[in-house]
């Protein structure tokens, strides 16, 4: 397929190629992250995620019309604003929702699973109330469209960039907060061993009530940045949700590293296939491949050593 | 199913015919003929044991308010809840009002076919006006066979089929694609196209004739890729470095719901911006509606081939916007279904009353060549196939979500379900 | 745990009354009540009801929660669909095709030929094998790799539920063969008998009471034999069942298959009762609500699932005929009100709060209620 074109043509497409594989590595471990906090550490499957991430959506879309009507001078910076804002607003609703629900169903993993699911419905149905059950259109500050021209040929987009830059800070800050900070040292003792952790005095009650809202939060940010590669609807949330489970999935519990070990060879195969191959052949393969490996290694590819 | 028969006495309607009946509107849409229920009484009118009394006549309305598809469906509903309305304030349909029952089809296609039992069996409806994707109908089709009900479709759709249950109010695919490829290749002199869709029935089939019409009718043009993308998925990356290595003339893309915004929205980051028209963005699956979501500057220049647009300069369009805002807001965007979805009820008076009867056979019989001047659109009919004759236009997309009418069949285009030499 | 003997015998007088009551409702009021269209859709509800049995016997009792078992539904569904479908796409109703005898979508997307997969179908001996046969096949190759690598929990729920989107995404993609998302449609004759008439759904509503009787009853021997006493005891201490010398995965992997191959009972029955299938019932949507079914009747009852099926459906119908917006709300509300305020569902209010005040009534059958206030509440 590459014989009529010149080396250079392909050099540059395969160096955007390369950069489209990693742009879809850095939403996977956006969209994923969220999750794999919540899951890792506290056991607990938040079926609402993707509710969570258009939550953080719907926030930056009130915060694009705010700016424009109140503060259209500083509209070009108010996508910062929205980020943080949706942290905030998903991190809110994440602590009152394990305050109501989660966590009287600490010892129920499998129930906490419906309930989440419940609640993925409601808000759904909210949005829909709220927000008519049309997608709207969140308009995106200038500099933060098109490309950048790197030579003549290789053009990066720069929503690609940002949600790349965005992914390794919240990645580099997750990290440190859970490995490097004395409250991730108490999350991870109440992870191994509740008992003890609330024996030596971790107050475990409020760090899981930290822990989910962090995760949902992380969550509201990753929908805050989709708004500038994907739609705002009612209904958006279900379009990652098979994705993130995947990745979560097949990364191990327990693991952050595998998370993103995950995110990356998921993208990965799925990025160079796409290329290769027809789109839904690629997604199809890609999942295949995926089912296979883990009916090898049901448990991941990195998992927690723990005995049962 | 009937037979696929070629009307010839309307195979070649004149621009003067569709101006005339344009024209014909104001009077049929402002000075209605009023006619009065006691004149058709109700034991001849339904034979059927229909929802017919002497004073109303009810209806069904089967579109999804929940659920994934409600997004699109919200639209129709509107539409025909507005048709029906004004038909009822010019007296209703042989003097008797529509009432309506709406159904919530949520999006689930065994859900459609349940409901439309449901309208047909125990609310006996004479009609219904409902169903959006490909699925639902053909999920319904049964039913409404089984129980010789009588559906208006609204959406543009892949053809292969023909009901004697069911009047099609959008297009069939041949006659919204080949109107739109020939526009593009005589006035920009495109030659080489990339085919996209979203991977079910109606982008695979939409661009299977594409591809016909591409390969075999049209001098030197061919299709340098062909690829589809499975629903609700959001990262297009890939394949815009595909277009990108095959330089096509256009992109023809078929993408919908979710997956069109992820689609334009990446489109226009990766640096390929449809004014600069290099390559051209032509797409038949992009309506006003889904600009609202997908946002006007992502999708600024593209061209879109449909039969109905909200910017139509006609009085019939200028009334039924007006009437569409002042029901439903001044927010509203009409599209292409919607528009569809709104001539359903109107069609279905105009059948009824030609039939002088509300039974459904009665109703299929005078179906074909019902004429409507005071369509939106502009002047349609129906034709023997259950189809609608309509005009064909290319808009172009602009910033503030609306379609600049660029291009207009001159004559009717004949809709034609299953097409020879495109199979 | 609890002093209390329990006895063990196949079904107690109680359980005998249970049965008889929903045989009543099912045979005689139902059919007597409904007028023929309202009892296709009872009969469509109880199709799901195959499902919530096999979850009670995975998850309430094996503590095994799939959240995949609309891919058993669906395979079901779909092997009756493929034989329903040949059928209807004789040469002469297909004539209008440029390749008559196959399917219509087939000749949507140009396939001339049956594809060889297909053609088996053609025999209602093999079908009527391959619609249990099949699932069973899957679900014991999804057993096998995850319970003998000891996945459970939340992770094997997971799982099945990435099995049950990526089905969905393959019977999509794959449209020639499976007719995509339109799913296989307009079915009409069973070996030339018409199933579209009002007669043959009410006999086809009738074959289907029966065949959920047959499957409660497999349902009930499996609970009360030792088998059913593992899977409890195994729920709540798999490493004590495991030194004890049983082998905990055939178990599981036994229960799942059983789970499985009910749930396609009820897809092949759904196919010919509804009419079609589609892949709307094999994704994760589908598959979870089919768990609330099995919650809202008592995760422990195999009776109330069945309860349990037809109350959530029926609100669903007639609260989405009235309230459509509403329903989201309410079916949400549900699923947290049965995970946080009824852990036991319908069974649970009905043993805890209606049963005792029939039992001063009547107070013969006392034995009985302590024997099934042992085995309720999973302790985690």
């Amino acid at each position: 397929m590459f014989a009529d074109y010149s080396t250079s043509d392909l050099i540059a497409i395969f160096a955007m190629q390369g950069f489209a594989g990693l742009i879809l590595f850095s939403v996977f471990v956006l969209m994923a992250l969220g999750l794999a906090i919540i899951f890792g550490q506290m056991g607990v499957i938040n079926m609402a995620h993707g509710e969570f991430m258009i939550l953080g959506a719907y926030v930056t879309y009130l915060m694009s019309n705010l700016f424009s009507a109140y503060m259209p001078a500083l509209f070009s910076m108010y996508f910062f604003v929205a980020m943080a804002v949706a942290f905030v607003a998903a991190g809110a609703l994440g602590m009152l929702v394990e305050w109501a629900l989660i966590r009287h169903l600490y010892k129920r993993p499998l129930d906490t699973l419906l309930a989440t699911w419940g609640l993925s419905l409601i808000l759904q149905q909210t949005y829909r109330t709220v927000f008519g059950a049309r997608e709207v259109g969140v308009s995106i500050p200038d500099w933060m469209m098109g490309s950048l021209p790197i030579t003549d040929l290789i053009e990066v987009p720069i929503n690609g960039i940002f949600v790349m830059v965005l992914a390794i800070s919240i990645s580099v800050g997750v990290y440190v907060m859970m490995y490097r900070s004395g409250w991730g040292k108490q999350v991870r003792a109440i992870n191994n061993n509740r008992q003890m952790a609330d024996a030596v005095g971790i107050n475990t009650a409020w760090t899981d009530r930290m822990t989910f809202a962090i995760g949902c939060g992380v969550a509201g940010v990753a929908g805050s940045a989709f708004t500038m590669i994907g739609s705002t609807g009612p209904t958006s949330g279900q379009l990652y949700i098979v994705d993130t489970f995947l990745v979560v999935v097949f990364g191990g519990a327990g693991s952050l590293l595998g998370t993103i070990a995950s995110a990356f060879s998921i993208s990965q195969a799925q990025s160079i296939m796409e290329f290769f191959l027809s789109g839904s052949m690629a997604k199809v393969l890609t999942l295949l491949t995926v089912v296979g490996i883990l009916m090898l290694r049901p448990q991941g590819l990195f998992s927690l050593k723990l005995r049962k | 199913m009937t037979d696929t028969k070629k009307s010839p006495e309307i195979s070649n309607l004149s621009r003067r015919t569709v101006l005339a009946g344009g024209a014909a509107l104001s009077a049929s849409l402002f000075t209605p003929k009023m006619l009065r229920a006691q004149d058709f009484p109700t034991d001849v009118v339904n034979t059927t044991g229909l929802a017919v009394t002497d004073t109303t006549v009810t209806c069904g309305i089967l579109h999804s308010i929940t659920g994934t598809m409600a997004i699109s469906e919200t639209g129709s509903v509107q539409a025909e809840k507005l048709a029906i309305e004004q038909i009822n304030a010019q007296g209703g349909i042989l003097g008797r009002k529509i009432e309506f029952i709406q159904e919530d089809g949520a999006s689930d296609w065994p859900t459609f076919a349940e409901k439309a039992k449901k309208l047909l069996v125990q609310d006996k409806v004479a009609s219904v006006m409902g169903c959006w994707t490909s699925a639902s109908r053909k999920a319904v089709l049964p039913v409404f066979e089984q129980y010789n009900g009588f559906l208006y479709y609204p959406t543009f759709y892949e053809g292969l089929e023909q009901s004697p249950n069911v009047i099609y109010t959008g297009q069939e695919a041949t006659q919204q694609i080949i109107a739109g490829l020939d526009w593009v290749n005589q006035t920009k002199g495109a030659k080489t196209f990339y085919l996209l869709g979203s991977d079910y029935i109606w982008p695979r089939t939409s661009n299977k004739i594409a591809r016909k019409h591409i390969e075999n009718f049209m001098d030197g043009c061919k299709v340098v890729g062909e690829e589809y993308y499975p629903l609700g998925h959001t990262q297009f990356n890939s394949v815009i470095n595909k277009i990108r290595l095959r330089k096509p003339d256009v992109i023809y893309a078929i993408v919908v719901g979710g997956s069109n915004v992820a689609f334009y929205k990446q489109l226009t980051a990766a640096g390929i911006d449809p004014t600069e028209e290099s390559p051209i963005v032509l797409t038949i699956s992009v309506t006003e509606d889904e600009i609202r979501g997908i946002g006007g500057e992502n999708i600024d220049g593209a061209y879109a081939c449909m039969k109905y647009f909200q910017s139509l300069e006609n009085e019939n369009n200028q009334a039924f916007v007006k009437a569409f805002k002042d029901m439903w807001g001044d927010e509203i965007v009409i599209g292409d279904v919607t528009q569809a979805a709104y001539l359903g009820p109107w069609l279905w008076k105009a059948a009824v009353e030609q039939a002088g009867s509300f039974d459904v056979d009665k109703v299929r019989e005078a179906s074909p060549g019902i004429e409507l001047t005071s369509a939106p659109e502009g002047y349609v009919k129906v034709h023997e196939n259950h189809h609608l004759w309509s005009k064909t236009r290319v808009g172009r997309a602009k910033a503030d979500g609306q379609y600049e009418v660029v291009f207009e069949t001159a004559d009717l285009v004949e809709p034609d379900p299953f097409p020879e030499g495109y199979q | 745990m609890h002093p209390m003997p329990i006895k063990h015998s196949f079904m107690t007088r109680r359980d005998l009354v249970g049965y008889a009551i929903l045989a009543a409702i099912i045979f005689i009021v139902f059919p007597a009540l409904l007028e023929p269209f309202r009892l296709n859709l009872f009969g469509k509800y109880l199709t799901y009801a195959f499902v919530a049995i096999g979850l009670v016997l995975c998850w309430g009792v094996g503590g095994i929660l799939s959240l995949g078992q609309g891919v058993f539904f669906g395979l079901g569904g779909y092997c009756m669909a493929m034989f329903l479908k040949l059928e209807a796409s004789s040469p002469e109703n297909t004539a209008i095709q440029s390749t008559p005898g196959i399917p219509d979508f087939m000749d949507w997307n140009q396939i001339t030929a049956l594809p060889w997969w297909w053609e088996p179908f053609n025999s209602l001996a093999f079908t009527l094998v391959a619609v249990i046969v099949v699932p069973v096949v899957f679900s014991f190759i999804i057993g096998v790799a995850m319970f003998r690598r000891r996945v459970g929990g939340v992770y094997f729920a997971i799982i099945t539920q990435a099995i049950a989107a990526i089905l969905t995404i393959l019977i999509i993609g794959q449209q020639g063969f499976t007719g995509g998302v339109n799913g296989i449609t307009d079915l009409r004759t069973l070996n030339g008998w018409d199933i579209r008439t009002d007669e043959a759904k009410t006999l086809l509503y009738f074959v289907n009471g029966g065949l959920l009787f047959v499957v409660l009853l497999i349902a009930q021997f499996v609970r009360k034999s030792k088998l059913g006493r593992l899977l409890i005891a195994m729920r709540d201490q798999e490493d004590r069942v495991r030194f004890s010398g049983y082998d905990v995965a055939n178990f599981k992997i036994f229960i799942f298959c059983l789970g499985g191959a009910f749930a396609a009972i009820g897809g092949a029955m759904f196919t010919l009762q509804v009419g079609f299938m589609s892949p709307s019932f094999v994704g994760i949507v589908p598959s979870i609500e089919m768990v609330i079914y099995a919650a809202v009747g008592g995760r422990l009852s195999i009776l109330g699932a069945v309860y349990g099926t037809l109350l959530v459906n029926y609100a669903k119908t007639s609260f989405s005929e009235s309230f459509p917006e509403l329903w989201l709300f309410g079916l949400g509300a549900l699923f947290i009100a049965v995970v946080m305020a009824f852990p036991n569902g319908l069974a649970g209010l009905w043993s805890e709060h209606v049963e005792p005040r029939l039992m001063r009534l009547w107070p013969g059958a006392a034995n009985d209620t302590a024997a099934s206030t042992a085995e309720k509440t999973p302790a985690e």
